[in-house]
């Protein structure tokens, strides 16, 4: 939920070497502190992602000695069906539930904000989903797409003369019904950030609209929404992100299938890498991934930080 | 301030009776659908359900039959192993992420931008896309060649530091007032002594945020743990949940019965953490 902290906290140029007693004054001091996390890191973030690179690039052989093979392993992601079209799915949920997950939270947002006791209640119930582990969630969500027609969701389809669907067991509809289940999950997470950019924007800026006789739609439209631009870019960004690297709803709802119907990026660079010990292939999928992301966030900041200026 | 400004939509202003009706309308609906779910969770956990297809959302026949199945099947265990996982990964976590948040909130040295943006750069590094290279080094650390494999101290080390935990708690560190901590040194307080008598207890909000994400975030680990686990000793209650489910003379009310308390913990901790949450939440996601 951070990597929007980005910007903000760049430390001013080591210049000025702070001297205020001999003791603090030890330029080693700050490392001692420093050494616990950065020894983590290193062996647990950035060990890894050396070898995820060097790997990539490698056919890798756990007893016989890896082969360099150059750009073989990429060409082999790139080019396979299997991987095309997971690579289509992942943008496709990341989409989708990103867009999903803002719009219902915005609403939700409007419709309970202020103070009242019972309002905070509401919202504190909307929000448990949030907190819930995904592990959970996953396992509730396969009971209640049960596909038979005495399921708890087509019970409730069948109310309204709908359904059965088989939701989840059905290529036609399981990635909407992935995409259903993050978007819950995901709705009241984006509800509260919009709760506090709500609780920033100008009340000046209300007052003024109601004396110019602007419309409810108006002021949302006017004052409102320009108001929650940034949580808007910040959320999008951080949605994308988690949705590109979606593994733990997908490995449990459908681990892929019905017949590769959810197969995403991450379920399948698992089945490539963890089943089928194909590490130099899954390792060059894991980058591919990373750079997707890398872009993503890059190219939302170089935008945010022109649209302040 | 008048009441119809304060919020975006001014739904204060609707006094009509259709429009409190609607109100309530989508309050309910509210309700239904993001606690529903979790509710039919709660009372399928105690219910004795003769038919294995369908959640109960009425509770009939209560019983804690299905608690006892789960616990028959190593329930407890898995708990356990979550406690055990989520005490030590939250204090190590804690600990790893003042210390280094106190250089960086504190001190001025050399590399100091490098190091920040180091750490910045982890939030884009995930177990997701780690996992292989990742399950690789748990199986052999470099240097001290030590397999994490099949053990919980593979789950707990990894999660230790975490750069959401130092950036919070050095954003709130750096306000703390010099002159505290100029005094202590005055009177020959040592660094250490400073950290944790001067710093930290002026961090308790930090703290709290920290430690309620930092929870939240340890319980809710999936891949970490089963890419750890070289059999079913080592899952945690999450990762254990389809390993019940695939059983086949297991009914999904024992998979929710284990689904209740493996939710249980992190929800305890939103309820009463929930301020600190919220704050969190906040002040994490708009700053920027």
């Amino acid at each position: 939920m951070t990597a929007v902290k980005a910007e903000p906290a760049a430390p001013a140029a080591p210049a000025t070497q702070e001297r205020v007693s001999g003791r603090s004054g030890r330029w080693w001091v700050p490392w001692l502190f420093l050494a616990p996390a950065l020894v983590l890191f290193l062996y647990f973030k950035f060990i890894p992602m050396g070898n995820a690179l060097v790997m990539s690039f490698q056919n890798v052989q756990p007893f016989l000695g890896n082969q360099w093979v150059g750009q073989d392993n990429y060409v082999k992601v790139v080019t396979s069906d299997g991987f095309q079209q997971a690579a289509w799915h992942t943008v496709l949920l990341a989409v989708v539930q990103t867009a999903g997950s803002m719009l219902l939270g915005l609403v939700l947002a409007l419709l309970m904000e202020g103070r009242s006791r019972r309002l905070s209640f509401i919202r504190s119930a909307a929000f448990l989903p949030v907190v819930v582990p995904m592990a959970v969630i996953a396992e509730l969500w396969r009971i209640m797409y049960h596909p038979t027609g005495d399921g708890m969701l087509n019970s409730l389809l069948g109310l309204v003369g709908l359904g059965p669907s088989g939701f989840i067991n059905d290529p036609h509809t399981s990635m909407a019904s992935v995409i259903a289940t993050g978007i819950w999950r995901g709705a009241p997470y984006d509800m509260m950030i919009f709760l506090a950019g709500l609780a920033g924007v100008n009340r000046d800026l209300y007052e003024a609209a109601i004396v110019d006789g602007a419309s409810r739609w108006r002021r949302l439209l006017h004052v409102t929404l320009p108001g929650l631009r940034s949580v808007f870019s910040i959320l999008f960004i951080l949605a994308a992100i988690r949705g590109l690297r979606v593994f733990t709803e997908v490995y449990l709802l459908t681990n892929g299938g019905p017949n590769g119907s959810t197969e995403v990026v991450m379920t399948l660079i698992t089945k490539l890498g963890l089943e089928q010990n194909r590490l130099g292939v899954a390792s060059a999928g894991a980058v591919l991934l990373f750079l997707a992301t890398l872009l993503l966030t890059v190219v939302v900041s170089v935008l945010r930080r022109r649209e302040r200026e | 301030m008048s009441a119809a400004s304060e919020t975006a939509l001014g739904l204060k202003e609707s006094r009509t009776p259709q429009a409190r009706l609607l109100k309530l309308v989508i309050y309910a609906l509210v309700l239904v659908v993001f606690a529903g779910p979790l509710l039919a969770l709660l009372v399928s956990a105690f219910n004795h359900v003769s038919d294995p297809t369908q959640l109960s959302v009425v509770p009939s026949r209560p019983t804690l039959d299905n608690f006892a199945v789960a616990v028959d099947h190593g329930v407890l265990k898995y708990l356990l192993n979550s406690f055990f996982v989520v005490g030590f990964g939250l204090l190590l976590q804690v600990v790893v992420s003042t210390l280094a948040s106190y250089a960086l909130a504190r001190k001025r040295f050399r590399f100091m931008t490098v190091v920040f943006v180091a750490i910045l750069a982890t939030l884009m590094l995930p177990e997701e896309i780690l996992a292989i290279p990742l399950s690789l080094i748990l199986s052999d650390l470099p240097v001290l060649h030590i397999n994490l494999i099949g053990t919980l101290a593979g789950i707990i080390v990894p999660v230790g530091a975490w750069a959401f935990s130092i950036l919070v708690m050095t954003e709130f560190m750096r306000d703390v007032p010099r002159e505290l901590e100029e005094a202590a040194r005055i009177d020959g307080a040592g660094e250490l002594r400073i950290f944790a008598r001067i710093i930290l207890p002026m961090c308790r909000p930090a703290l709290g945020v920290i430690g309620v994400f930092g929870f939240t975030m340890i319980w809710d680990q999936y891949l970490l743990p089963m890419l750890v686990a070289a059999d079913s000793s080592t899952y945690t209650l999450p990762l254990a949940l389809r390993t019940l489910r695939i059983d086949p003379v297991v009914t999904p009310g024992v998979v929710m019965a284990a689904s209740l308390l493996a939710l249980l913990p992190s929800v305890i901790v939103f309820l009463f953490f929930q301020r600190s949450f919220v704050h969190g939440l906040s002040s994490g996601a708009l700053k920027g």
